[in-house]
């Protein structure tokens, strides 16, 4: 675990840059995390993404289905991919400030 | 995650040897070929000793101060409580039979991951301590002291054995390798060193009663999600039942099935054949994985979470337990749960309702497997199939490490996709049935930071699906496992473009006629279903 520095704050984030406490998230850390994966500016798109990760994760505790992602949002898996280069688990889990899945995944 | 090297740059390996000896070669932690070690708060969450925080490829591990001791306290208890234990470390003459059978050693090179070496990890420093001639000869007679580049060298090369077993099919012996690894593992675990990918598991299965930590609700959520899937393709809505007590069957799966694709193809192929046959069973949000990375922590680990199962099978008062597309669970259930918390007599010996067929094989553990289950159903008749559905897929099978090796699981899957699949080719023999080769991230491996290890170990599978791909475009790689499922897509991407994986189930959904179903336009992926007068094969009659 190591801390990211961030507007006179520290960040703990594990060895791949996911928040550790996802409490601590909120929307200036998504911007923060948007730059570490070169997502320069978050649009409208962006946020339409992060806030269904971030709605789902505070009522499941996961991330959705990548194919539930995509029917809710209205964007296939190729827009989430344009949107966030690293993919939906690891791009925009990560800006939505969401752990890692583990397991047989 | 670690840079990964191109294909053409990872398939030039070096098998020669280093200058130095064995004994006298370091460990390299490079990036990409290890897994992060286990954070704390899930070692808390399972007791296990030394949690703290701390990274293989630093320095300083921050043992116990009196980790040697430990360890070594270990290995005489196990060597007290597991006979074979003490014949393994005995028996091996060296022959090298093993030597190349690995699949991390055909696709690393590296000596240490030849099955005997790894061994002679683990005897050399038992030799040394529990040996009269290794007490006096030391390294004349290969025995060396337990130091802290030993323990590393265990935690690399222990974390880089998937416990699949191959080589054990080639030991004169029968000396079973991957029990070698479980012990060390459990070594390991005493002071603290393993890895996150398999504690984060184990620690959310022990809480939630699966590896990826689902509620209940979270559950339910992902199971509807896949019921509205299916009704939008079929027309059909089938309707699962959760915690339903007094139903016949409880069925267990991976959760990895609920939550990741394509295991999430093979969901809808299960609740589809279910609502067909009309079976009386009930999933479970306690009992809800198959999987058991307690395998890859030690025995009491194991034993702990595959309780889980049988206490719900209890509570809910179910005569007897169905399991899915699982790989290791059935390593669990074969080999260890007998012993472990069985044998489960407030069950019945498991009889399909379907065709009356008694699951003899199944009497003390309870338990069938699902292939076995579909197997009946379609030799006795019972299902209604439509195979030039799966007419866009030309199948081979891998199969699963765990269900074929350790249950000899081996004809049931191959009857079915016969049956639901008009192509279906088998890769060459000595990489099939028993002699199956690994998707190189089993054994809880199956990390994204350890991918160049994965996609190394995984040559030899990936090899083997390259040849049925360029001889009979082959182009669907069925299996049985959700390991397999997670880690055979990135492998095929690298090794193998072209070449989609699929559960068994997901192939037997596309095929199942069901009753009052709409005409299907798609497969269970939303593919379009090929023109059965073009597709091929020629002219189909539907």
């Amino acid at each position: 675990m190591s801390g990211m520095e961030f507007k006179g704050l520290t960040i703990d984030v594990d060895e791949d840059g996911f928040i550790q406490d996802p409490s601590l998230w909120n929307k200036e850390v998504a911007e923060f995390f948007g730059k570490t994966e070169g997502i320069e500016e978050l649009t409208e798109e962006h946020w339409k993404v992060i806030n269904y990760l971030r709605d789902y994760y505070l009522e499941f505790g996961i991330a959705p289905m990548i194919r539930k992602l995509c029917k809710e949002t209205g964007y296939d898996l190729k827009k989430i991919y344009q949107l966030f280069p690293s993919g939906p688990a690891k791009g925009a889990c990560k800006l939505a400030g969401l752990p890692k899945p583990t397991g047989c995944v | 995650m670690a840079f990964v090297p191109k294909p053409d740059e990872l398939a030039r390996i070096g098998h020669k040897p280093p200058r130095t000896g064995w004994m006298d070669t370091p460990v390299d932690f490079r990036r990409g070929t290890w897994c992060y070690a286990a954070k704390p708060k899930n070692l808390q969450a399972l007791e296990l000793p030394n949690p703290r925080e701390w990274s293989p490829e630093r320095a300083d591990w921050k043992l116990p101060a009196n980790w040697q001791e430990i360890i070594l306290e270990g290995l005489r208890e196990r060597l007290q409580r597991f006979r074979s234990l003490q014949i393994f470390m005995d028996i091996c003459v060296r022959c090298g039979a093993c030597a190349d059978k690995c699949h991390y050693f055909i696709g690393s090179g590296d000596p240490k991951n030849m099955p005997v070496l790894r061994a002679e990890l683990l005897r050399s420093v038992y030799r040394k301590n529990f040996t009269t001639a290794g007490k006096i000869l030391g390294k004349m007679v290969g025995a060396r002291d337990l130091s802290e580049d030993v323990l590393k060298e265990w935690f690399y090369y222990f974390f880089q054995c998937s416990e699949c077993r191959r080589c054990s099919v080639f030991c004169p012996y029968g000396i079973d390798t991957a029990e070698i690894t479980m012990i060390a593992r459990e070594l390991l675990n005493l002071v603290g060193c393993n890895i996150d990918w398999v504690a984060a598991p184990v620690a959310n299965c022990f809480r939630t009663g699966n590896h990826l930590g689902l509620q209940p609700h979270a559950i339910k959520d992902m199971i509807e999600f896949a019921v509205e899937d299916i009704e939008k393709i079929t027309g059909v809505k089938v309707e699962p039942t959760f915690n339903r007590k007094g139903a016949e069957i409880l069925f267990v799966t991976p959760s990895g099935d609920l939550f990741a694709d394509p295991g999430t193809y093979t969901l809808m192929g299960y609740l589809m054949l279910f609502h067909e046959l009309g079976l009386d069973y009930t999933w479970s949000t306690y009992a809800s994985d198959g999987g058991n990375f307690g395998l890859f922590t030690s025995h009491e680990m194991m034993k702990r979470l595959n309780a889980k199962i049988y206490a719900e099978a209890r509570r809910l008062g179910v005569k007897w337990i169905l399991g899915g597309e699982c790989g290791h669970m059935w390593r669990v259930i074969n080999q260890y749960m007998d012993t472990l918390n069985g044998p489960a007599d407030f069950l019945e010996e498991p009889v399909s309702p379907i065709t009356g067929t008694r699951f003899e094989h199944a009497r003390t553990t309870k338990m069938v497997h699902i292939t076995e289950f579909t197997a009946d159903l379609i030799e006795q008749n019972k299902l209604n199939l439509a195979p030039e559905r799966n007419e866009h897929c030309r199948v081979t099978f891998h199969d699963s490490c765990n269900p074929s090796r350790s249950m000899g699981l081996l004809e049931e899957p191959r009857y079915i996709l016969k049956k639901v699949c008009r192509h279906f080719y088998e890769m060459p023999e000595n990489t099939i049935r028993e002699q199956t080769f690994c998707c190189g991230s089993g054994g809880g491996l199956n990390a994204d930071e350890n991918m160049e290890m994965r996609l190394r170990g995984g040559l030899p599978r990936a090899n083997a699906v390259r040849y049925v791909h360029e001889k009979h475009g082959v182009n669907t790689l069925a299996c049985i496992c959700a390991i397999d499922r997670a880690a055979l897509p990135p492998l095929m991407d690298y090794w193998v473009p072209g070449v989609e994986v699929s559960g068994v189930h997901e192939l037997v959904g596309n095929a199942l006629v069901m009753k009052g179903e709409k005409k299907r336009t798609s497969d269970l992926r939303g593919r379009p279903l090929p023109d059965p007068h073009t597709a091929f094969g020629g002219a189909i009659e539907e």
